[in-house]
């Protein structure tokens, strides 16, 4: 059996270790062994997106990476975007906009435009459709995730401005 | 939809990576972005022994100019190719490819190197590399070859790459400019492979073909060089006719296998479009 190995990195601006085998996903890691159950585990083959992190800068899935590949990484959650008790703009964008139903993709949604809008502040809605299209939502047919994404990339213009 | 046990590695250097390579030989396999060796091993269709990281080595990654030549790491993300000025100004063919693969989360992993030496027949830079006449730079503990892309694809899952070797670079000779381009891909959705796609390089002189490549994505054992269409077209006019002809010839030498995006006949069918669509494009993109 191949030898477990501790791999470290930051969770959400924590250090954190984690014992694994090789073969462990990092989305089973992250849910099993470090509690963090936002990111969800949609299709489990790379396809949904529910299960998408931030990992050092990029939009991960992952269901498709290995923990041992993040060691000294910096990892991002839904978890990690509340602060203060203050919601993200993109969470309050989703609640005003209700870009969500049933809300399985939604943390996944989030993580995911939080990096887009780090890359292009200001997305038109096709840019968004095009740079939002790894994460599938079978509730809302994506008309008030667009929105909501806008929602969030308007509050955060103004407030940078 | 765990793999099997496995030990891995995460080398620093393409030495280091040579050696372990050259230590575990067919019980090892190279990861790149890992977003068609991790799928096959969770569903336990590869089960390497020891998995080598790449990830982990600079030297593999990057898009540089040297000369008329374009040098990109294998390493380097389709992401990093999309968002690159130097292949938007020298080589837009190649954004505009790596625009069309899978969704966003994929590109920030996936590798040029690793959809290359993956010899999927779906995977769309093969096609690319034929249309853009690239060669790879393959390195083993012995030394380092360039192979052409021409030679490298051999059948389906069958490149040249050999087991004790690593591709390291990709080497594109620059379009010059004027050149026309165009990567026209049918797919059903976001995230699927090519039902059918081709690349086009062209340059015209006036009305004229001077020079002309196609390649297909999908609908054979591997990445198909149209050369008979080509032939076809040099010195010619690109009138409907021609057009006609070109996805008439390429659609000869099709020979794909029927799944669920279609039939023999549509995909033929289909590869034939694609290449008058990219004839088209490219035409209206090059310098008269």
């Amino acid at each position: 059996m191949a030898k477990k190995q501790t791999v470290s990195f930051t969770l959400n601006g924590t250090q954190v270790d984690v014992v694994v085998e090789p073969r462990e996903l990092l989305i089973h890691s992250l849910r099993e062994k470090l509690q963090h159950t936002g990111p969800h585990i949609g299709c489990e083959t790379s396809h949904c997106g529910a299960c998408t992190v931030d990992i050092d800068g990029m939009s991960v899935k992952s269901c498709t990476v290995l923990t041992v590949q993040c060691q000294d990484a910096e990892v991002l959650t839904i978890e990690g975007f509340e602060q203060g008790g203050e919601l993200h703009a993109l969470q309050e964008g989703f609640t005003q906009e209700h870009g969500l139903q049933c809300g399985y993709c939604t943390p996944g949604m989030i993580t995911r435009a939080y990096r887009l809008l780090k890359e292009n502040p200001s997305p038109s809605e096709e840019e968004i459709r095009y740079w939002m299209a790894g994460n599938l939502c079978r509730c809302t047919g994506y008309q008030n995730i667009v929105k909501a994404v806008q929602y969030a990339a308007n509050k955060l213009s103004s407030a940078s401005a | 939809m765990i793999p099997r046990e496995f030990d891995y590695h995460a080398p620093q250097s393409i030495p280091d990576a040579l050696g372990l390579l050259a230590q575990f030989g067919d019980e090892a396999k190279l990861l790149a972005g890992g977003h068609s060796l991790l799928p096959m091993m969770k569903l336990r269709l590869a089960e390497p022994g020891h998995l080598i990281d790449l990830g982990r080595i600079r030297e593999l990654q990057g898009i540089r100019e040297d000369g008329d030549t374009l040098r990109i790491g294998a390493m380097t993300t389709e992401n990093q190719l999309i968002w690159s000025q130097l292949l938007q100004d020298k080589c837009p063919l190649l954004v505009e490819g790596a625009r069309l693969i899978s969704d966003p989360q994929v590109r920030y992993k996936g590798t040029i190197g690793g959809d290359i030496s993956h010899g999927d027949p779906a995977n769309d830079h093969p096609a690319l590399m034929l249309a853009l006449g690239a060669s790879y730079v393959l390195q083993s503990a012995s030394g380092e070859r360039v192979v052409s892309a021409d030679d490298f694809f051999v059948g389906m899952y069958d490149t040249l790459l050999q087991p004790d070797e690593i591709m390291t670079e990709i080497r594109i000779p620059a379009p010059a400019q004027g050149t026309g381009y165009c990567y026209a891909k049918l797919k059903r959705k976001v995230g699927d492979f090519a039902t059918a796609a081709a690349a086009v390089t062209l340059r015209m002189q006036g009305e004229t073909v001077q020079e002309v490549a196609i390649a297909l994505t999908n609908v054979g054992a591997c990445a198909l060089r149209a050369r008979e269409a080509e032939d076809a077209l040099r010195g010619k006019t690109l009138d409907d006719a021609a057009l006609a002809e070109a996805a008439r010839l390429a659609m000869s030498i099709c020979d794909p296998v029927e799944d669920q995006r279609g039939d023999v006949e549509y995909k033929t069918a289909m590869a034939g479009e694609m290449t008058r669509r990219a004839l088209s494009t490219a035409n209206s993109r090059a310098t008269h």
